[in-house]
């Protein structure tokens, strides 16, 4: 059955040489833990895609209940962490999984450098991998607001006023994820906006340019 | 593939249609024990996966996502921290070469040096040698790197008063006020504790809600006619028996003492802001 609609499918799109780019690869021995078990640095990046996969998934659980608005985003994150069924487990999968993939993106940036992984040819591949990085730890910056309770106000406060103190478009970074002087209302649906649609946006194209080099060059060498 | 002359299509459409067939590669040519990723490879990452995705929820369920009260702009005596992977940045920025005037060394050149670098590093790097020990600047950079973030995190951690975060965060359960009892009359008629401490008693621009700290009756009398830290005294216009009923139901958290329901002894009360 399941043959029969795969070859039904096949026969209008030709699917099987991209089933074949995505899945058909080889494994080699020298980043395989079954082999040697000190091949298990070689999963970081595997977790940390797998953790964002979790983020991804708890976040859109998350916005069934979060209304991104001063007067009833505390009031919604209280009723989803106190009131909803298995709210309290969503919202620590997405709050944990939040600190669990900057550490798990660390060990796999560290694995990559002391590997010397992104040497020619794949010096764009580090490049991608370090913007990803950003990317998330701008989540996590948004991200830390959106509760809306006294810790995460008063880090964005500070965070703004890091940002504002940088020369010549500090100020204009500061009114351009502040929405203005306050720190309020615009800027929490500003810090939504950017955590939910902007920054996501950046980060799967960003994946995809990662996965796809990783996919064309292969996996470096063992040392 | 065939090509040119002859080729068939599926209808009009550029797909071919003479199939592949779907057999993976024989991935036992290659050197080592490489294996083939599907299936053989991923069903043991998805065990891998199995086991940390427990891991993951066990931690879940045993911690939940903290959440502390409301935000309130207002307050500032609070003491912000960033969440901790932002420590090390929010540390160096309280250090005198990277603080006041300084600010932009320790906000934008010290971190900007260092993403930067961390951007450039294929560049930075461009030797051929791959074993970290074959490139001892490199690899000791990297160290020195993940070394400070580490250290300035622990100073961090190490400075912040973690009693006072957890005082000071806290959800306060709503105060209710009995609106009969006599001290709330006297209370709503005076004009100078409403202006602080607003109309509900509950706080307001200026002052701090009126029944965070735990004073009993006369350590509340003795605020009333002597101030405490910005608050004046003196401005209770009124009997000494007014202050005293006064007093006597703000210690009992706003409710009638003679009622005998006391309270007094609750252990929500928040930081004391009023003796920052």
């Amino acid at each position: 059955m399941l043959q029969k609609l795969y070859d039904w499918v096949d026969e209008r799109l030709d699917i099987t040489p991209m089933w074949r780019d995505i899945a058909d690869h080889e494994v080699p021995e020298h980043v395989n833990p079954a082999h040697h078990f000190s091949a298990f640095v070689y999963c970081f990046g595997g977790l940390t895609f797998f953790v964002v996969v979790i983020q991804i998934l708890s976040g859109m659980f998350l916005t069934m209940y979060y209304v991104p608005d001063i007067i009833h985003a505390y009031e919604s994150v209280y009723y989803l962490q106190n009131e909803v069924t298995h709210g309290m487990i969503v919202r620590g999968m997405h709050h944990w999984g939040a600190s669990l993939v900057i550490v798990m993106m660390f060990l796999h940036t560290l694995r990559v450098f002391f590997t010397g992984s992104y040497k020619k040819p794949r010096e764009l591949n580090w490049v991608v991998g370090v913007l990803l990085f950003f990317v998330i730890l701008g989540l996590g910056f948004t991200g830390y607001l959106l509760p809306w309770d006294m810790k995460a106000y008063f880090a964005t406060v500070v965070g703004l006023e890091i940002a504002e103190s940088a020369p010549v478009i500090g100020g204009f970074a500061r009114t351009l994820l502040a929405g203005g002087e306050l720190i309020g209302a615009q800027t929490l649906a500003r810090f939504f906006a950017i955590h939910v649609f902007f920054l996501p946006g950046a980060l799967l194209g960003l994946l995809g340019a990662h996965f796809y080099m990783i996919r064309k060059q292969g996996i470096s060498g063992p040392l | 593939m065939h090509r040119g002359k002859g080729m068939k299509f599926v209808g009009d459409s550029r797909v071919p249609a003479e199939r592949k067939p779907n057999v993976p590669k024989d991935y036992s040519e290659y050197p080592g024990k490489t294996e083939a990723f599907w299936p053989n490879f991923l069903l043991r990452e998805w065990m891998v996966g199995a086991v940390f995705l427990i891991g993951f929820l066990v931690l879940t369920v045993a911690h939940p996502a903290p959440l502390e009260r409301v935000a309130d702009p207002t307050d500032s005596g609070y003491i912000p921290l960033p969440d901790w992977y932002f420590l090390f940045l929010y540390q160096l920025l309280k250090y005198e070469f990277a603080a006041g005037q300084y600010t932009v060394i320790g906000a934008v050149v010290i971190p900007g040096v260092a993403f930067g670098a961390l951007l450039l590093v294929p560049w930075l790097d461009s030797g051929k040698e791959r074993r970290p020990l074959k490139r001892p600047i490199a690899s000791g950079l990297m160290l020195l790197g993940v070394a400070s973030i580490i250290f300035l995190t622990w100073e961090s951690v190490d400075d912040h008063d973690w009693e006072a975060a957890a005082q000071q965060g806290e959800i306060v359960e709503g105060v209710e006020v009995d609106e009969s009892a006599e001290g709330y009359e006297i209370y709503q008629s005076q004009e100078s504790c409403i202006g602080c401490h607003g109309g509900d008693m509950l706080g307001g621009a200026a002052g701090p809600n009126i029944f965070e700290s735990d004073y009993d009756t006369e350590e509340v009398m003795e605020i009333i006619q002597n101030g405490l830290g910005e608050m004046p005294g003196g401005q209770f216009e009124g009997s000494d028996e007014e202050l005293e009923t006064l007093a006597a139901f703000i210690a009992n958290d706003g409710q009638d003492p003679d009622n005998g329901n006391g309270g007094g002894d609750d252990e929500d009360n928040n930081e004391e802001n009023e003796e920052d």
